[in-house]
């Protein structure tokens, strides 16, 4: 698989605290990443040394198997770093016209990408009369502008109001099913599990996880379980070799799994025991809950 | 190199307020020497015209046009500081890097601007100077015309290293207003050693040191032309003849200092972390 960004034990100091520690993944082309952490966990610090904009105290990265210098490679990638930054005083298409000059773009992809993000009636309008909600779309129109090969999203949705969330996530969701890479870094986690397929997670600096999001909810899930004969029940469960913990909560009893194990054979088996559910919930733990339970250790 | 003087000349030229600095900086000394050439009546008293003391002759007209046409560099000099300034403030500095320039582009990008308009600002003022010295000269054979013309070059050196330095002063304090305070202060300081040299050493010695100073040195270029006008008028009076030429090695000094300048701009944009 084509490898777009590798990173080598990266560090980042600020005096005496340390941003990013020893930092290593590699970003495959085709799928999309999420970069989850807590507040100052160092995402947008890693963000801003691949992007050129923060030095490195140590560790190296690659762009594109290193064949080409980083600001060269920047021009093959889109990127959006917290807060939109333009010209207040050009107009969207303006600002747009200097991202083509930069990056090297012909002009006339400028009105198909405000067309994408819905501003094309607001081209002509000054970049400081936009929304917030404008600002970040055409931010995202100028992310695009190259096509890019891997599209970065720090925190794009920060401080936007719920349609503007809305249509940000559409935006996103459209350009990953174009096959796009992308790499997110939020700490919104139902924003990660709705787009993302691969996820690195962060603890001030160190990584805790790299891999698939399936993967981390590693778990088989769990049972929550009613019965009128509880005893009969919770003594079935404490012989079957397929559960592990076991919680009584009230009336319900919640079954953790060691092995998969699908609701209609246990269903099964309880009723040829003659016990009969009340209630039955087979679920698997969010990635909420796996974050969490990561990032409060130590 | 076309690319990113481009690139400079549309963040200026869209914004209004550098477009009038712009404008005012290389308009108005352009009006001020066309004014003071024409013949003005004062309310019909007596007629005032510059031009029959004999300061629009060649060779000493390129004296004068770039001297006074010098001083309006600080209009241009609010531009650039603003330049640096208004990318930091607005976090554009930032998002250019990501788009893909590199820091190196990035400072290229400014002093490239710098030097085209300064050589704008050059031109304009040598065919302005050429037409008011034909008009006006005694003499305008070619050999005449064209001598002395180095303080064109002079003109051009000097604005480029005055424009680096504010370059520089632009990147280390990120604040156009606190970097224009930083340019006076430095002003200050140069008095200031001159002084201390004065009364360590003497004022000779003072003289020459503060020749090496940034913008002493870039002063020096051009030296004042009033003594020059009153040699020519009591020829004399040798006490007042003095050194106006301009000299290799004040070139050199001035070049040293906008190369220094542009390098310490580089430097401190790679060192620093957005």
């Amino acid at each position: 698989m084509d490898s777009i960004l590798k990173l080598n034990n990266l560090t980042k100091k600020f005096g005496y605290l340390t941003a990013v520690k020893d930092l290593s993944f590699t970003i495959n082309k085709g799928n999309v990443y999420g970069i989850l952490g807590p507040n100052g966990s160092g995402k947008s610090t890693t963000l801003g040394i691949v992007l050129n904009v923060v030095n490195k105290t140590s560790g190296d990265f690659q762009w594109f198997d290193g064949k080409v210098s980083t600001h060269e490679a920047l021009k093959k990638v889109g990127a959006i770093i917290e807060r939109p930054n333009f010209y207040p005083y050009m107009t969207g298409s303006q600002n747009l016209k200097l991202v083509c000059k930069i990056k090297g773009v012909p002009y006339t992809k400028i009105n198909k990408k405000l067309e994408l993000v819905g501003l094309l009636e607001r081209k002509d309008s000054k970049f400081a009369t936009y929304s917030l909600g404008m600002k970040q779309r055409l931010a995202i129109a100028s992310a695009l502008l190259n096509d890019p090969e891997i599209l970065i999203l720090d925190e794009p949705t920060n401080g936007l109001d719920p349609q503007g969330i809305h249509q940000i996530r559409e935006i996103i969701k459209q350009i990953a099913a174009k096959g796009t890479t992308i790499l997110l870094a939020s700490h919104l986690l139902d924003e990660v599990e709705k787009v993302c397929s691969h996820v690195v997670v962060l603890r001030k600096g160190e990584k805790l996880y790299s891999g698939r999001v399936d993967e981390m909810i590693s778990s088989h899930g769990f049972f929550q379980l009613k019965c009128n004969n509880q005893e009969a029940l919770l003594s079935f469960l404490k012989t079957n070799e397929a559960f592990g913990t076991i919680k009584v909560q009230d009336e319900f009893i919640t079954a953790f799994l060691n092995e998969p194990l699908n609701s209609e054979e246990l269903n099964r088996q309880l009723f040829k025991k003659g016990i009969v559910l009340t209630h039955l919930v087979q679920r698997k733990e969010s990635l909420e809950e796996q974050f969490l339970k990561l990032t409060d250790k130590n | 190199m076309l690319r990113l003087l481009n690139l400079e000349l549309q963040k200026l030229l869209l914004n209004r307020t550098s477009k009038i600095l712009i404008f005012v900086s290389f308009i108005l000394p352009f009006f001020v020497i066309l004014l003071s050439s024409l013949k003005i009546n004062v309310f019909g008293i007596f007629t005032l015209e510059l031009g029959e003391l004999g300061i629009f002759n060649f060779p000493i007209i390129w004296h004068l046009t770039t001297f006074f046409a010098a001083q309006f560099k600080f209009f241009f000099a609010i531009v650039v500081v603003s330049m640096i300034g208004n990318e930091y403030s607005n976090k554009t500095i930032k998002q250019n890097l990501i788009d893909g320039l590199s820091k190196k582009e990035f400072i290229l990008s400014k002093f490239y601007t710098i030097v085209f308009f300064s050589l704008v600002s050059t031109v304009l003022i040598g065919l302005i100077t050429l037409c008011i010295g034909l008009y006006y000269s005694s003499f305008t054979e070619l050999g005449i015309i064209i001598q002395e013309i180095e303080f064109l070059f002079a003109y051009f050196i000097k604005l480029i290293g005055f424009f680096s330095l504010c370059l520089f002063f632009g990147m280390l304090i990120k604040r156009s207003a606190f970097a224009l305070a930083f340019l006076f202060i430095l002003f200050i300081l140069e008095w200031i050693i001159f002084g201390l040299i004065t009364w360590k050493a003497n004022a000779d010695i003072a003289e020459r040191i503060q020749g090496f100073f940034p913008l002493k040195s870039m002063y020096k270029l051009i030296d004042q032309p009033f003594q020059r006008i009153a040699m020519t008028k009591f020829p004399d009076k040798s006490d007042l003849a003095y050194d106006y030429a301009v000299h290799w090695h004040e070139y050199g000094v001035v070049i040293l200092w906008t190369a220094l300048f542009v390098f310490l701009s580089y430097r401190l944009l790679k060192k620093r972390d957005l």
